[in-house]
């Protein structure tokens, strides 16, 4: 490649505001063709929407685009898509009832009539997935197929439209390792065929295996540009947050005491009568952090919510500090394990764990609304000294604003995730059911939320903790469970195994079948 | 039951079940699209009520029947512009439709015809005719298929060979065309739609345009059709019972045409035999007179299986990051 070629990207001065929040200040960005960039940054430093801006969802307020030198306007998608430029989104924008062929040519079609275009959209699908690896059965109904086949029709969607420029953005937060290692090799097909990717993440492993070079944002603001081998996982995750992070959590070595929990044998069936939870057996015992690791779907959310007291069980038995506890009727629900010391910060925060309209406040109490110290009298609330104790906690917690009065809806991901931790660990609770304790949560937080749960353990409390972040699972967890459909399929300590192996498990392989 | 009344009881079901399907068209249309419209009852109404009056004043039925899908579709776009452009709630505007359509046609045509809310009995000319088959006649003689073909299959107005015939028209246009496609989409994933670069706006208001014209038509059909002239409220939750077949149908146009004649017969049944000796026991007409809407009941309840509704049904579209 000369210097003289054209970028296949470039951004001059960039700058969107939403209201008074400034997303993006004067971005300048230049990617070369064939080549993969890197963006990586907080949430909330503005890579989604400096991205939308590129795939005209959102006019910037000042700034050029160029594509291969030319200056592009991009008022809509349809501009973009006539650009060479494709986005996988996060969460796919797929039909699930229709076939994968009927997505790939949805907004693409020939004419006012279906079959010509499904004719050919099957010839050029076949020979896209010849030539990248890119495998799915064009007459297979989307919600029918992995979530890794999934996303191969999104890229596919993408070539289809020709596209030479495809935008990824978080890519493999579904993924298991397997599948994030194949989506790779893709990429570096589509890399040699001349095609410009930009990655977004928020995993700097990935940026370093993957990228050919990265850009940095924090907020608003493009903070530095550089070459993938010129820089390390320790500068960039410097770079995003401004100051040093530890990336690899520090902890002494577990001191197990009781078994706190003990589960025999539970399953649990969802609402279409199909069972979830197959038999799950497993034990924690105090001060020791069990990480159930697996693919998102497999049973991990269903055990957290049985556990939780959500979901009624179908079967089994489970103890607490040695006393049965129950598994349906009117005493299975949260208030009643809440009773029994057990603590829950649910997966999906902002529908489960938190009223987004309600005030910081408000929700510092749910759950706990019956704890004598926010009693005036037997028939009023004390809302003053939850007031009080809230303020107290976000300051310990290091909430941002630490404003009782702000609705949870205005709070940062990650700090609307520190209200939820604060709530359930302030509680010291015997058992602490955690799921994805750091999902859309930014690196500094995360740091903060890991030494919580650390320090928890240290106090000698039991802890489940699940997490699709095998990472987490990995840097977290005394023991390992991997969860397949249900199942536990194998248990692992973290000095005696790897993510190959764990990976497998994930996807269901046990050595004697491999 | 004899061979003739049978006969007769099918094409009371037919005349009956042609208001049925042409709303419950104009509902799959509308909620395939996403847009959620209890609305139905009202532009039936209202596009009963123009098309008599306008056929009544000018004599000619065609007039009528423009004006009423003029009316009707008038009231689409307002559901349009408060649930798509306005993102308001579907429900309430639905329902907001049907009171203004119920006050309106008694308001306005009292001051129009000062009859109490009725339009005067409209004469030969403001209505839609019979229309004789060929060879209906010359055939009528022939044993059991002769009497079929005469009575029950011809003798019908065109809007009811129009309404059967949108049936098919209407799965084509959802199963083989591109604009099928992309209705489809809109009610199932406006995001896929809208970053195939695709207006989510126009599709969905399209679709409840579309919608406005077939609820004319079955207006029409009440008040120049099957009646002659406009009676307050005639049209008799006939919109409602259209959601439930549509319901039944599971959204697909077959299955509704299946969901709406079962329906027809049901009325028709109620309305043929006032009284009925089941098992000794003589069943009153009320219960003949509610069974329709028993069925409705049950159906609702869920016991028809599962029926997944289109999955933006309902909720209005906005672009996210």
């Amino acid at each position: 490649m000369t210097d003289t070629e054209p970028y296949a990207i470039e951004l001059k001065g960039i700058s969107k505001a939403f209201g008074p929040v400034q997303a993006n200040k004067d971005i300048s960005l230049h990617v070369r063709k064939g080549t993969i960039h890197g963006i990586v940054g907080e949430n909330g430093a503005g890579k989604s929407t400096l991205m939308s801006i590129l795939y005209g969802f959102y006019k910037a307020d000042a700034g050029e685009i160029l594509i291969n030198g030319q200056p592009t306007p991009i008022p809509d998608s349809q501009a973009a898509i006539r650009a060479g430029i494709g986005m996988v989104h996060q969460h796919f924008k797929l039909v699930e009832n229709f076939t994968v062929v009927e997505n790939v040519i949805l907004g693409a079609e020939d004419g006012a009539m279906l079959q010509p275009s499904i004719t050919k959209a099957r010839r050029i699908l076949k020979e896209l997935s010849d030539e990248y690896e890119l495998h799915v059965d064009p007459d297979s109904v989307i919600e029918e197929i992995s979530v890794g086949h999934q996303q191969r029709v999104e890229i596919l969607k993408q070539l289809y439209r020709h596209a030479d420029i495809l935008i990824l953005d978080e890519p493999t937060g579904v993924l298991t390792p397997a599948e994030a290692d194949h989506l790779f090799r893709i990429l570096n097909g589509l890399k040699e065929q001349g095609k410009t990717i930009i990655l977004i993440t928020h995993k700097l492993r990935e940026i370093m295996e993957v990228t050919d070079s990265v850009s940095v944002m924090r907020r608003g603001e493009m903070t530095a540009t550089v070459q993938t081998a010129d820089t390390s996982p320790e500068e960039l995750a410097e770079l995003m947050v401004g100051r040093k992070v530890l990336l690899r959590v520090d902890k002494a070595p577990a001191n197990p005491g009781e078994v706190v929990l003990d589960v025999k044998d539970l399953r649990a069936n969802d609402d279409q009568k199909v069972e979830r939870l197959k038999g799950i057996s497993l034990q924690i015992r105090a001060g020791e952090i069990l990480g159930i690791a697996g693919v998102a779907g497999n049973g991990q959310s269903e055990l957290l919510e049985v556990l939780g007291g959500m979901i009624p069980a179908a079967g089994g038995a489970i103890t607490v500090n040695g006393d049965r506890i129950d598994l349906t009727g009117s005493h299975s629900d949260g208030q009643s394990r809440r009773a029994r010391g057990i603590a829950h910060v649910p997966e999906d925060r902002q529908r489960e764990g938190l009223i987004m309209p309600f005030m910081a406040w408000e929700n510092m109490g749910f759950g706990y609304h019956h704890d004598p110290k926010y009693q005036k009298n037997r028939l009023f609330m004390d809302n003053a000294a939850l007031k009080k104790d809230t303020a107290e906690k976000m300051e310990r917690f290091d909430v941002r604003p630490p404003n009782p009065f702000l609705e949870a809806k205005n709070f940062s991901g990650g700090n609307q995730q520190k209200i939820v931790v604060a709530r359930e660990i302030e509680r010291n609770p015997d058992l602490l059911l955690i799921g994805q304790p750091t999902r859309g949560v930014d690196i500094g937080a995360i740091e903060f939320i890991h030494k919580q749960i650390i320090a928890l353990r240290d106090q000698g409390k039991a802890i489940l903790l699940v997490s699709v972040e095998l990472d987490e699972i990995m840097s977290l967890s005394d023991r390992i469970a991997v969860m397949f459909d249900g199942q536990i399929m194998g248990e692992k300590l973290p000095s005696e195994t790897n993510e190959g192996e764990l990976g497998l498990l994930m996807a269901g392989v046990t050595k004697g079948a491999a | 039951m004899d061979f003739a009344t049978l006969i007769q009881l099918l094409d009371s079901s037919i005349r009956l079940a042609t208001p049925l399907l042409l709303a419950c068209l104009a509902g799959l249309y509308s909620e395939r699209a996403g847009i959620f419209d209890i609305g139905l009852e009202g532009k039936i109404l209202i596009s009963a009520f123009f098309s008599a009056s306008v056929a009544f004043t000018t004599g000619n039925v065609w007039l009528g029947l423009l004006a009423g899908v003029a009316s009707s579709m008038v009231f689409a776009l307002l559901h349009g512009v408060a649930s798509i452009t306005f993102r308001g709630n579907q429900l309430i505007s639905g329902v907001a439709i049907n009171f203004l359509a119920a006050g309106m046609t008694v308001v306005v045509s009292d001051s129009w015809f000062s009859l109490g809310g009725r339009t005067p009995q409209l004469e030969t000319s403001g209505r839609f005719q019979n229309i004789t088959l060929p060879f209906a006649e010359q055939l009528q003689g022939v044993p059991i298929l002769g009497p079929i073909y005469h009575d029950l299959i011809s003798g019908h107005s065109i809007l009811v060979y129009a309404a059967f015939l949108i049936v098919p028209l209407t799965w084509w246009l959802l199963y083989r065309t591109r604009f099928g496609l992309r209705l489809r989409a809109v009610g199932e994933n406006p995001a896929a739609v809208d970053t195939a670069g695709i207006s989510v706006v126009r599709m969905r208001f399209t679709a409840v345009l579309i919608c406005g014209v077939l609820c004319g038509i079955a207006g029409a059909y009440l008040s120049t059709s099957l009646s002659a002239g406009f009676v307050r409220e005639m049209s008799a939750g006939r919109g409602f019972i259209a959601l439930a077949a549509l319901i039944f149908a599971k959204w697909r146009p077959w299955y509704a045409l299946m969901a709406c004649l079962l329906f027809g017969l049901l009325d028709a049944t109620g309305s043929l035999f006032q009284n009925i000796r089941l098992l000794g026991v003589s069943v009153p007409v009320q219960f003949m007179q509610a069974l329709p809407y028993i069925l409705t009941v049950v159906i609702l309840a869920g016991f028809v299986g599962k029926a997944i509704p289109p999955r933006a049904g309902g909720e209005p579209y906005v672009k996210e990051r």
